[in-house]
């Protein structure tokens, strides 16, 4: 299984993303250049998280114009499962393919921390392998993380079931006091409607080994894996 | 031309930035600033015949990079450079 790690210029999560992959997960994981404009028939793609093009204008503002996002959009739409990591969010946000849009977080500082997120679905590529109501603990380190969309949106997402992750206590209680940045309604990370298209602000990439404090972020990687194995998504090739 | 572009946070979104900013200037003694909003500004120097060709061409820039029309909305003035 083939898994394709975009890199933009500014990308600085790029290699953790390759290491879980490749070292960790066991499977093929090459690097796509943001200029490049195929993916080179990968089963996966993920947007690592970083700084793409410096975060000038907005975050993801101007990584939404690279070339190999053409090829993203051309894949997400056939159907291929999408996973946007902290930046890699920003981006598909800001491309649109998922709604929404981030702000400063509300402390206005760059939060770096383990935080807990509770799985609210597991009828997507990217949490298949986990529980309904797990609760994973997994780090952030963001400065704009402060999930934004109109209430109307917010009820859309919902009632569609395409919240995937909330920030929560480790019991699993939202509460305010566990929202790291102030996104609505603690949305830690959502899907698009086709549920292919994941992004997340906290780094499961960086939670894949218990000697880097947790390995629940692997989850999010077996889960794809066994989507692909068990033919539960279209090939998008 | 040059196109004047105010790029601001919609009124229902809230804005951290601004609200640190008016924090620092209540402590600095400016009890009277009761709100702050921050912004960008970008000024575009257009290769265009009339204001209203340069209009247009910065309006389309706000709409497509400029702006997030999510949670910003822009205004543009227009005037020899």
């Amino acid at each position: 299984m083939k898994f394709a790690v975009v890199v933009f210029p500014g990308s600085n999560c790029d290699h953790d993303a390759y290491y879980a992959v490749e070292h960790v997960l066991g499977q093929e994981a090459a690097f796509v250049w943001h200029k490049d404009t195929s993916l080179g028939g990968a089963d996966v793609v993920v947007l690592p998280g970083g700084f793409a093009h410096g975060d000038y204008l907005r975050t993801g503002a101007i990584a939404r114009f690279s070339p190999i996002m053409q090829a993203v959009q051309a894949f997400a739409d056939a159907g291929g499962p999408v996973l946007g990591i902290c930046n890699g969010f920003q981006v598909l946000l800001e491309a649109g393919l998922l709604p929404g849009a981030m702000l400063r977080n509300r402390s206005v500082k760059f939060q770096c921390e383990h935080v807990f997120v509770r799985v609210e679905q597991t009828h997507t590529p990217f949490t298949m392998a986990c529980r309904q109501g797990q609760v994973l603990r997994i780090p952030i380190a963001h400065g704009e993380g402060n999930y934004y969309a109109e209430p109307a949106v917010v009820e859309r997402l919902e009632q569609n079931r395409q919240v995937v992750f909330r920030y929560t206590t480790a019991a699993g209680e939202v509460t305010d006091a566990a929202n790291p940045n102030g996104s609505v309604h603690n949305i830690a990370g959502l899907c698009n409607e086709r549920r292919n298209v994941v992004g997340l602000m906290p780094h499961p990439e960086r939670a894949c080994e218990l000697a880097v404090g947790s390995a629940d972020g692997l989850l999010l990687f077996d889960s794809v894996v066994r989507a692909l194995t068990q033919g539960v998504l279209a090939t998008a090739r | 031309m040059r196109a004047r572009v105010f790029v601001t946070l919609k009124p229902s979104v809230f804005d951290p930035q601004g609200t640190t900013v008016a924090d620092a200037l209540h402590t600095l003694g400016y009890a009277a600033v009761r709100n702050v909003r921050q912004g960008k500004y970008f000024e575009l120097d257009i290769d265009a015949q009339t204001a209203e060709d340069a209009r247009k061409l910065a309006s389309e820039a706000a709409d497509k990079l400029l702006a997030n029309p999510v949670i910003e909305s822009y205004r543009i003035e227009v005037g020899n450079a």
